[in-house]
């Protein structure tokens, strides 16, 4: 819900990032307030994911200028689990497979980790099983999958549950999901995206990088941004992705050939 | 060549070992060391084991187990403790649970004569080694459908060279738990070898915790004889020796046994360890289920030599075999070689061999999720190290192995 004095979370001014000496992104400019739901869209390689990972501080991407203030702190300041316990949460694209570290261990490690970073106290295994199992429900997950190890031999559709699930423990301030979508079949996408509903409020952000209309009918985006050779090309509200689902991204090249600027 | 030192500061050969040690002895002054030209130990640092071999002989000890040992890890509740002493005597056979027997008289020097090296070869050098100065064996046969777990323990001395040796025959049908430990401290050096026979049927779960510090050097031998329908599955922690070698070598006489063989290599600094594994099919329809790994950190050196042996007899064999190495460093190195040697056409045998190091992806995804490099390092180790340590025996937790591996590497 856009609230125009609501807190301003994440404000991105000017961002430039090289992946191996690549420049990829050349200028993003975006501001995520409180309560807001924002979709980022775009053609392969225009930017979306390399977005995502510079924010959560991949090591690989390199940010060469611009500045992102982060709950008013310069985020480049953290390091990338310094800004997981700030909150900011990225759902991965293609959540890593870790084999030998179980599942329900990692989660208790990582959400220790941040409740400490919050002055809340550790939770012991017991305690850390009674969350789990509660917030299992939020995404319909089969208990034996905590028992595996980290999203080793997941399917598609189980990853994208364990990222939400890894979502609802962490209780992020800003949430930044990769084509959380990718991958899965209407079923899944259903659960996921009320998943992600259930966790969304008034005090925390959401951003959703996709391909497809379809996820926004289950998550209403109350902005949509369409990322081109490494820029916000444009911005609107949601009906700029019932517009790309009919005409496409034809637009874009013309608007990139004609100089245009967002 | 071998120190004339070493073989002159052995004591006088003596007791039931005397034939063994003479001929031992003999082998050691016809052969000396063994040569950097030959492929067993081609790559092996000899002039540390010629360090090892210049420890002074240990001769006597408490016969009371040391306080290092209980510090450690208490007696198995359930179990039987025996502590491995150069100057072990004999045990009271009383004081042995009902399913242990020592193995006495002419059975027990049937059973030691033989596994003589081959005077020609360097191949079994470290049996040799240990041949040549073991004054003392302990030998058991054990029976009975539900002995208790037995745990042996050597502890070597500082600064000195202690040999140890056991036998253990396992009677039809018997099912047993064995957990051996080996101790290293200061400048000791160890030379241990067990021999291990399995009557039909017979099944051993065998855990081979070597623990080393600071110089400390270990050279073991498994030597293992299978008989029909048994089953072996030895389990083998390696962590801490500057010279660290562990040679299991299992033959299955008659085929239709099952074989598991998992290690676990963990090494920094400058230490080098080894492992070289044999295992010969003399029958048709064994079975072989081979899992190596490695950690190798700052400039240590990890060896693995994965030998197996199938004749035309032994049809019907199927055997994995995979080696799995992970470096921390770019100065550590890695030597792994599978070696099969197949002849009979009707059998199924694969090897595979990795060498990777952490992967940033994971790194990156758990400290994603807040969790620290040590953390997530941690956490990636550990998952690597159960791999293989919840293989050993159950009695083995109370050695606190996963703890002591993360600390040595985390240090």
């Amino acid at each position: 819900m856009i609230q125009p004095e609501a807190k301003l979370i994440l404000d991105i001014s000017d961002l430039h990032v090289s992946v191996e000496g690549q420049n990829i992104l050349k200028g993003v400019n975006l501001q995520i307030r409180a309560g807001e739901v924002h979709a980022i869209m775009g053609r392969n390689g225009s930017g979306k994911s390399t977005l995502a990972k510079a924010l959560a501080g991949h090591p690989a991407y390199s940010v060469t200028s611009g500045r992102v203030d982060y709950l008013g702190k310069n985020l480049f300041d953290f390091d990338p689990e310094e800004r997981a316990r700030l909150g900011l949460f990225l759902g991965f694209q293609y959540p890593v497979e870790i084999p030998g570290v179980s599942n329900i261990e990692f989660l208790r490690v990582a959400t220790n980790s941040c409740r400490k970073e919050n002055g809340k106290d550790e939770l012991d295994v017991f305690e850390f099983e009674d969350l789990v199992n509660d917030r299992l429900k939020i995404v319909q997950m089969d208990p034996s999958f905590l028992e595996r190890s980290v999203n080793e031999g997941f399917s598609g559709g189980e990853k994208k549950r364990n990222e939400i699930l890894q979502m609802a423990l962490l209780d992020p301030v800003l949430s930044i999901l990769d084509e959380t979508d990718s991958g899965l079949d209407i079923d899944a996408l259903r659960v996921v995206s009320s998943g992600v509903n259930q966790l969304s409020s008034q005090t925390n952000a959401t951003v959703l990088i996709t391909h497809y209309q379809r996820l926004l009918d289950e998550i209403t985006p109350d902005f949509v941004h369409v990322m081109a050779s490494g820029r916000i090309l444009r911005t609107g509200g949601r009906e700029l992705a019932l517009e790309l689902e009919q005409s496409g991204y034809e637009w874009v090249d013309k608007e990139l050939q004609g100089g245009g600027d967002n | 060549m071998l120190r004339g030192d070493f073989l002159k500061s052995l004591p006088e050969p003596r007791g039931i070992l005397r034939s063994v040690q003479i001929r031992g002895r003999d082998y050691l002054e016809r052969f000396g060391l063994p040569s950097g030209k030959s492929e067993p130990w081609r790559i092996t640092d000899l002039e540390r084991l010629k360090t090892l071999l210049s420890r002074p002989f240990f001769l006597s000890r408490d016969e009371n187990e040391s306080n290092l040992i209980r510090s450690m890890a208490v007696p198995p509740s359930d179990g039987v403790r025996l502590v491995l002493s150069p100057s072990l005597q004999s045990i009271d056979d009383q004081k042995l649970p009902k399913e242990f027997r020592q193995i006495t008289g002419a059975d027990l020097e049937r059973l030691l004569s033989s596994n003589i090296p081959n005077s020609a070869s360097d191949k079994d050098w470290a049996i040799g080694l240990n041949q040549a100065t073991a004054g003392t064996v302990l030998a058991l046969r054990v029976k009975g459908c539900n002995p208790p777990p037995l745990e042996l323990v050597a502890e070597a001395q500082l600064d000195r060279f202690s040999p140890s040796r056991v036998v253990l025959v396992l009677d039809s049908n018997t099912q047993l738990d064995l957990l051996e430990v080996i101790l290293g401290k200061g400048c000791s050096a160890q030379s241990h070898f067990l021999e291990i026979h399995l009557a039909e049927g017979a099944s051993l779960n065998h855990g081979l915790i070597a623990l080393g510090g600071g110089e400390a050097g270990l050279l073991a031998n498994v030597i293992v004889h299978q008989k029909r329908d048994s089953s072996y599955s030895l389990s083998m922690i390696q962590e801490g020796w500057s010279l660290g070698r562990i040679e299991p070598d299992i033959c299955q006489g008659d085929g239709h046994a099952h074989t598991t063989l998992r290690g676990l290599q963990v090494s920094k600094g400058t230490r080098q360890v080894a492992t070289h594994s044999k295992i010969s099919f003399q029958g048709p329809e064994g079975t072989l289920d081979q899992l190596h790994k490695a950690l190798v950190a700052d400039k240590s050196h990890s060896i693995f030599n994965g030998a197996v042996e199938v004749p035309q007899i032994a049809q019907r064999t199927n055997a994995v075999q995979l080696s799995r190495n992970l470096l921390l460093s770019n100065n550590a190195r890695v030597d792994t070689k599978p070696e099969l040697e197949i002849i009979a056409d009707d059998v199924r045998c694969s090897h595979g061999a990795t060498v990777s190091e952490l992967q940033k992806e994971e790194l990156f995804y758990m400290r994603s999720r807040g969790v620290d490099t040590r953390q997530a390092t941690k956490l990636l180790l550990q998952g690597y190290f159960q791999d293989i340590l919840r293989s050993l025996p159950v009695e083995a937790e109370r050695w606190s192995v996963l703890e002591r591996l993360l600390e040595s590497v985390g240090d």
